[in-house]
């Protein structure tokens, strides 16, 4: 493939230098470090993959990255976002990440955007940038990185991890399929954890990252193979690497029709979940009329101290009630609760009197998680098996909301 | 026996078994076949007996709903896997 960049930026003595391990390869040359230079890449997220990613396109000397982030660090993001350290916690993403590039290239224009990325904003957003790179963590914002970046003609450089396996490709509608093509729908809401719930080993994102950056490089430069038509699957425990063909559906309802007819959607409607903390979406039940009933910590603390006993059932793993619980709980983990739900539809008994049998079904359960997602899963599923969604409330939030307003003493993670 | 690579995300429905081994001429024989073995994952492949959407299976290299999707042939040891859709970052 040719060169995405054509055109070369100048190098001061100080940079040639500085490059001289590339400079000295024939691939890169002097040319192609003025190409590298001269290119521009936006970061979708600086978190376990944007991490990785902006090290190492700060170090090889592209001209200008934009980050997108609007999180700040916190001590559960150490164990894989490397750009961070102990003491950014507290501080913007963007600061903490921007700062250590600066140290890392001071040759660098580096833009920082610290807002969620919507289809209000994205189309803005992307256009200054030759190449966008897809380190977010939620279905809603992968599904929007595609379709404006088909929209707009731009290479979208994919990577994506859960627990142990990752995910490479370059999806380039010009040049081939999108991320459509690969996957037309999301998963419904629940059957895929997010790194958050299911977990992810800390080095995973290094790997898949730092296979993105060379994906960039390689476009911006114009040499070797990239990974467009192609996904590269890495199974960490197995350390296998598989390349499967990704092929161009002819029907994709993005990158099947004119570039100008594309537009962007609703994506948290579209995935059933909302794409960040901030977002004021909320899932609708199963019968997508009725809203989900709700309940706040402070209100619950309220009817607690009231003498009130509804049935609070804590839906998170044992080793996380091992951190932290509030006391009387019924605790039995979703994945129990969905294996029963998926034995009563299936038409098995086993596991309807083992699990489901524990729940009343003519009781006020109020469901609660670690963050309030995995309970409006659990609410769902018992509303497919026959409960009635008048007696279901999500405690929103979850244990994180009780620890940051009810309980400051209580252990968070 | 032919062989299915299971995603991490649906080992909870066998067993956290990595890789079964199944039977059948054609890729759908080889997935009622899984199903049958772990009925808890039926829902999550199929709606009625279409493969979902949002599931792809590769045989080899290549997607099967670029083959002859469910009715592709297989060979006695042929090497499917369930591609998962994963979002972390
Ligand atoms: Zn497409």
């Amino acid at each position: 493939m040719e060169a995405l960049i054509n055109h070369l930026e100048s190098l001061s003595k100080e940079e040639i230098k500085r490059y001289s391990r590339h400079v000295i390869m024939p691939e890169v040359g002097i040319e192609g470090q003025r190409r590298l230079k001269a290119a521009s890449v936006l970061l979708i997220g600086t978190g376990g993959l944007g991490s990785p990613l902006a090290l190492y396109l700060a170090a090889a000397g592209i001209g200008r990255i934009g980050l997108v982030d609007y999180d700040v660090v916190d001590e559960t993001n150490l164990q894989r976002q490397v750009i961070h350290g102990q003491s950014s916690v507290g501080k913007p993403k963007l600061d903490s990440a921007a700062e250590r590039m600066r140290d890392i290239n001071p040759y660098l224009q580096i833009d920082k955007y610290n807002v969620p990325l919507t289809s209000e904003n994205a189309l803005e957003l992307f256009a200054p940038y030759a190449v966008i790179i897809d380190g977010t963590d939620n279905f809603p914002t992968r599904y929007l990185v595609n379709d404006a970046c088909v929209k707009l003609g731009k290479p979208n450089v994919y990577g994506s991890i859960f627990r142990f396996e990752g995910q490479l490709s370059v999806f380039y509608a010009k040049e081939g399929p999108c991320y459509r093509c690969m996957f037309p729908e999301p998963p419904p809401p629940g059957l895929v954890p997010s790194c958050a719930e299911g977990g992810v080993l800390g080095i995973l994102p290094g790997t898949i990252g730092t296979l993105q950056a060379t994906e960039a490089l390689k476009l911006i430069l114009g040499i070797g193979e990239p990974m467009i038509g192609k996904m590269l699957l890495y199974d960490a425990l197995e350390m296998s690497f598989t390349t499967i063909k990704v092929r161009k559906n002819p029907a994709c309802p993005v990158c099947g029709v004119p570039a100008e007819e594309v537009q962007l959607i609703d994506y948290e409607q579209f995935c059933g979940v909302p794409a960040h903390d901030r977002s004021t979406f909320h899932a609708e039940t199963s019968n997508g009329s009725q809203p989900m009933k709700t309940v706040t910590v402070r209100e619950l603390k309220a009817r607690l101290d009231a003498g009130e006993k509804p049935l609070i059932l804590d839906v998170r793993e044992p080793h996380e009630w091992q951190i932290s619980a509030l006391e009387g709980t019924l605790r039995i983990p979703k994945g129990d609760i969905q294996m029963a739900k998926n034995a009563v539809l299936a038409g098995r008994k086993l596991h309807e009197e083992t699990v489901l049998a524990q729940i009343p079904q003519d009781a006020e359960i109020i469901v609660h998680c670690r963050s309030g997602v995995r309970s409006a899963d659990v609410i769902r599923m018992l509303q497919e098996v026959g409960y009635q969604g008048t007696h279901l409330s999500n405690l929103s939030g979850g244990i994180l909301a009780w620890a940051r307003e009810i309980d400051p003493a209580m252990a968070t993670y | 026996m032919a062989s299915i690579k299971i995603p991490t995300p649906l080992r909870a429905f066998t067993g956290n078994q990595a890789t079964v081994t199944v039977s059948g001429g054609t890729v759908g024989e080889a997935l009622s076949d899984l199903v049958a073995t772990y009925p808890e994952l039926r829902p999550h492949l199929f709606a009625e007996d279409k493969l979902r959407t949002f599931v792809n299976v590769f045989l080899g290299e290549e997607d099967v709903r670029f083959l002859d999707g469910l009715d592709t042939p297989i060979a006695a040891d042929a090497n499917l896997r369930i591609i998962p859709s994963i979002a972390g970052g």
